[in-house]
């Protein structure tokens, strides 16, 4: 190869070898900031903050929805399976909001530990297939909501 | 494999690659695009969580791969304009960057418009939502760079360094939903082992991705087709080749 021509190929993988170390460096760095949530045994363990806003994200606990009968306030509890953080929201929840399904919530815990949720989304699985199939695999996979054409709001 | 690179490189040779190459990706394009469609949201079942509404896969999805593929064929133009200095190669630069903008674009908002129904928010500042936009300002960023120069090596040259640096945010958009806790969900297309997406939708969606690469390809080389006429005008070549 010409050698200046091995020259300009040698800065521009340095461009790439720099700009990649210092963005590593700085996502390392942030790592802690760029988690959209904390999972829910960060916060029983206390490793969460409590004195400002964050999220929490996990699976809506099985049988854990209580719903209030005078208001849109509902109650339940969400895990990653190592810790428990029961959550209060009051409002609207979103369409795929169910039990044993992922769920964001953003708000902050209250002195008792509990987290009063201002915003609560739902947060999706990679799974897609039919209702058909999803009904075929009921039986293995129990935590699987079923579809129904006229559900939702 | 280098005489290739040569032929690329000289315009008229490309002139003519150009003109073949898009009489035969138009139909292909245009047939795989309306069969895929089709496919995916007339055929296709309903998602046992998401009922129709996911539907929308089958633009988001080939979308942003294509977005994020079509940066590396950025980069390495890029790179091969930098290094060997290949006029061809800065022309295809500023053809693909709007290109890939309008890709990551139609990502952004197909993606936004699925979010409300399903997550309950247009917009969430997660990792994997944050870096594809910082991947529609590189985009915006080269075009911008290629435009501000009145000298063309060395728009060419700032547009170059600027997405080669850029190729580091490729990555992370990638394995954002692994490295990272995210509302957005992992990655349902695996490379290995199975897909967590059933087949009966999963072929639309390939199909249609493979439209999409087709259609960035179209749109690309009628872009650097279409800067060859206007750079060539007067060349004694591209006048033969019109008469």
């Amino acid at each position: 190869m010409h050698p200046k021509r091995k020259q300009r190929l040698l800065i521009a993988i340095c461009i790439v070898a720099f700009s990649s170390t210092a963005i590593g460096l700085v996502s390392y760095a942030l790592r802690g900031n760029i988690n959209l949530f904390y999972p829910p045994a960060d916060v029983a363990a206390g490793k969460a903050p409590t004195d400002r806003a964050i999220r929490v994200g996990g699976m809506v606990v099985e049988g854990s929805i209580k719903r209030s009968e005078t208001d849109l306030t509902t109650v339940f509890l969400v895990t990653d399976y190592d810790g428990v953080v029961e959550v209060s929201y009051t409002g609207i929840l979103p369409d795929l909001f169910a039990e044993g399904e992922g769920v964001v919530a953003s708000g902050s815990l209250d002195s008792r530990g509990r987290f009063m949720a201002t915003e609560v989304l739902a947060k999706h699985d990679e799974n897609y297939m039919p209702p058909e199939v999803a009904a075929a695999l009921e039986g293995k996979k129990p935590k699987m909501g079923s579809y129904n054409v006229g559900e939702g709001s | 494999m280098w005489s290739i690179v040569h032929k690329m490189g000289s315009p008229p040779w490309f002139y003519r690659f150009a003109n073949v190459a898009i009489a035969w990706l138009l139909p292909i394009v245009l047939m795989a695009l309306v069969v895929g469609s089709i496919w995916g949201l007339l055929i296709a079942p309903p998602d046992y969580r998401q009922g129709n509404s996911y539907r929308i896969i089958f633009i988001h999805v080939p979308a942003a791969v294509v977005a994020l593929a079509g940066y590396y064929v950025m980069a390495t133009a890029g790179l091969m304009s930098l290094v060997w200095k290949i006029k061809m190669a800065d022309t295809a630069m500023r053809a693909l960057a709007p290109v890939g903008a309008a890709l990551t674009f139609v990502a952004l908002v197909t993606g936004s418009i699925w979010g409300k129904p399903t997550w309950g928010a247009w917009w969430v500042w997660d990792a994997r939502i944050t870096s594809m936009l910082i991947l529609f300002f590189l985009y915006l960023g080269v075009m911008a760079l290629s435009e501000a120069f009145d000298n063309k090596v060395a728009a060419a040259k700032a547009c170059a360094v600027l997405s080669l640096v850029g190729t580091v945010n490729i990555p992370i958009i990638y394995k954002s939903v692994d490295w990272w806790y995210s509302l957005h969900q992992p990655a349902s297309i695996k490379f290995t082992g199975e897909s967590a997406i059933d087949a009966s939708m999963l072929y639309p969606l390939l199909l249609m991705i493979v439209a999409f690469y087709g259609l960035f390809a179209l749109t690309v080389l009628l872009r650097m087709r279409a800067e060859l006429l206007i750079t060539y005008s007067q060349s004694a070549w591209l006048r033969s080749e019109l008469s």
